[in-house]
């Protein structure tokens, strides 16, 4: 491992920067940079003068960065990714992963492939993650469409709380319809009849 | 017929509206075409996602179809374009107080690219003598018809790209806020974004390229050209579709449902109104209300646009070896017309109509310098005064 490699990340999303760089420290690299922010892009990345930029897929600024191919007065030439086909299953999982690297000419490809490893690794824990909060929220929402429902049957039809939940619960398995679309249309029913 | 399930790549510009228009009204679904629309956020996505396959097919800006072609800057992955998703649609947007500088300084009416273009140069040496920094324009990427076209426009008033002013990369979406914020004095881009400068009050249309160029080709259908060669009956299929859909899209009585579709959330995300305005040509260039009318702002089907020209093809490739961007060969001229293939668009249309009478005698028709030959490319770069 180089720990004097310098790695820049290009990320909108604060968390899944702070989850990568950690990652990228984890591995023994020392000098990672987080570029937050569209304004002067191009002219920070010189001031930082990087020998990998990462980019996640996401961001419009990767036509910013393709840019850098065109200045010859800067001293290092970084080169997509993209540019090097042979490992077409590693350029595959970073653009499924949604992360885009751009190199130094020169760097040994070993040594970048065990970065971008890293950042595939990473991007995909995150997407989990991300996945995971949506799946949470969604059943709290849910949760709460459903209690809203089983509330307006127990008033409706002077029903306890289990037989209101078993009225739902019954209804959603004969139509087969999930619980939570038979309580928002009892929600709206009783709307429509207030 | 089973139908075949396509993934197709798209930027959220008005030039994408026969793509959309194809896919939303179906006439990719008559051809057994089931079309997934993917809206990307950058060129670099839709050439890589292109080039390794995620995608069978891109609205792609026709000078990076060439540089992928001819592994200019990038990867060497041959495209080809069989049907045009658009001649002309960009424009040149400069902020207030540049535009009323150029307005000051001007020698005749600015209306005229070749007296806009020597003000221009006016302007940039007083402020070399005044030590002020350079005036910065903003395009949308190195191998982009808005860089050839800000490029071409102001060379030809004297003003070097290069060593005069400042041209940066800016994705579209970012165009308007970089003006506001005065990090650029002005840009080029497509539609609808212009509008959306004047439409904030804080910019104004300097020129619609189609005044620059009578014809220029702009956005392309792109295939890589092995899939293109493993997939005929597709293509074919594809490319009927888009003819049908460009010929629906210019049907006046259609305008308003085809820029509803367009405008969609999930398409271009913009008022409908904006994409009218672009497809009628009727473009406000003021942010006082003026209105200025060209029926060349954006052609999608008529005029033979769809139809691609190699020579457009010629031409662009032209400017990336008048700017450096690429060498002077036989062999990449002939490389670069090969993307452009009108034979695939007449197999799936027909035979090719004449050009109508109202276009330009070589295809092009520049507002300075001699007619384009696009086998004489050295002929158009030795009338280039400023060049790498």
């Amino acid at each position: 491992m180089d720990p004097l490699l310098k790695i820049v990340i290009v990320d909108e999303s604060p968390i899944r920067a702070a989850i990568l760089e950690d990652g990228l420290r984890e591995a023994g690299f020392s000098q990672v940079v987080h570029i937050e922010g569209t304004a002067n892009l191009l002219a920070r990345i010189y001031t930082i003068d990087p020998d990998v930029i990462l980019i996640d897929l996401a961001n419009p600024n990767r036509d910013v960065l393709e840019q850098m191919f065109q200045i010859s007065r800067i001293v290092k030439r970084p080169i997509a990714m993209f540019v090097d086909q042979s490992d077409t299953a590693s350029i595959q999982a970073s653009v499924d992963a949604g992360v885009s690297a751009y190199i130094v000419d020169g760097l040994k490809k070993e040594r970048m492939k065990h970065i971008l490893d890293l950042c595939i690794s990473r991007f995909n824990a995150f997407s989990r993650l991300q996945g995971e909060l949506d799946r949470a929220k969604t059943a709290l929402e849910d949760r709460k469409v459903i209690d809203r429902a089983k509330g307006i049957l127990m008033k409706a039809k002077k029903l306890t709380e289990e037989e209101a939940y078993a009225l739902l619960r019954n209804t959603a398995m004969n139509e087969k319809k999930k619980i939570v679309e038979i309580a928002q249309s009892v929600i709206t029913a009783s709307e429509i009849f207030k | 017929m089973s139908d075949k399930r396509l993934r197709i790549g798209f930027i959220p510009l008005a030039d994408a509206t026969a793509l959309i228009v194809a896919v939303d009204k179906g006439f990719c679904a008559a051809e057994g075409l089931d079309v997934e629309l993917v809206r990307e956020v950058s060129w670099s996505n839709v050439r890589d996602k292109l080039n390794i396959g995620l995608f069978d097919a891109a609205h792609l800006i026709a000078p990076v179809a060439i540089a992928s072609s001819l592994g200019l800057g990038h990867v060497k992955v041959p495209i080809v374009a069989p049907f045009g998703l658009g001649v002309n649609g960009n424009a040149i947007t400069v902020s207030p107080s540049l535009h009323a500088t150029i307005v000051a300084v001007a020698d005749g009416n600015i209306l005229d690219p070749m007296v806009s273009a020597r003000a221009l140069a006016r302007v940039v040496s007083e402020r070399k003598a005044k030590g002020l920094e350079p005036l910065t324009f903003g395009m949308t990427f190195p191998f982009s018809t808005h860089n050839y076209h800000l490029r071409f426009w102001m060379a030809a008033g004297g003003v070097d790209p290069d060593e005069d002013v400042r041209l940066v990369v800016l994705p579209p979406p970012y165009m308007v806020e970089s003006l506001a914020n005065k990090h650029v004095d002005g840009f080029c881009v497509g539609a609808p974004w212009n509008s959306v400068a004047v439409d904030l009050g804080i910019g104004f249309i300097l020129h619609f390229v189609s005044e620059i160029l009578v014809r220029a080709a702009e956005k392309l259908l792109a295939v890589r050209a092995q899939w293109a060669k493993e997939n005929p009956d597709v293509l074919t299929r594809l490319v009927r579709a888009h003819g049908r859909a460009a010929d629906f899209v210019e049907d006046v009585a259609n305008r308003d449902e085809v820029s509803a579709i367009v405008a969609a959330p999930n398409r271009v995300d913009v008022a409908p109104e904006v994409i009218r305005r672009t497809l009628d040509g009727r473009m406000k260039v003021a942010p006082d209300g003026t209105v200025r009318v060209n029926d060349r702002y954006l052609l999608i089907g008529r005029a033979n646009a769809a139809r691609p020209d190699p020579a457009q093809a010629a031409w662009l490739y032209a400017q990336m070896v008048r700017w450096g961007q690429a060498p002077m060969s036989a062999d990449l001229l002939a490389a670069t017309k090969a993307v452009f293939r009108p034979d695939l668009y007449d197999a799936a249309l027909g035979a090719s109509r004449p050009l109508p009478a109202s276009e330009p005698a070589d295809g092009i028709g520049a507002f300075s310098g001699p007619a384009f030959d696009p086998d004489d490319i050295e002929a158009h770069l030795a009338a280039c005064k400023i060049r790498r």
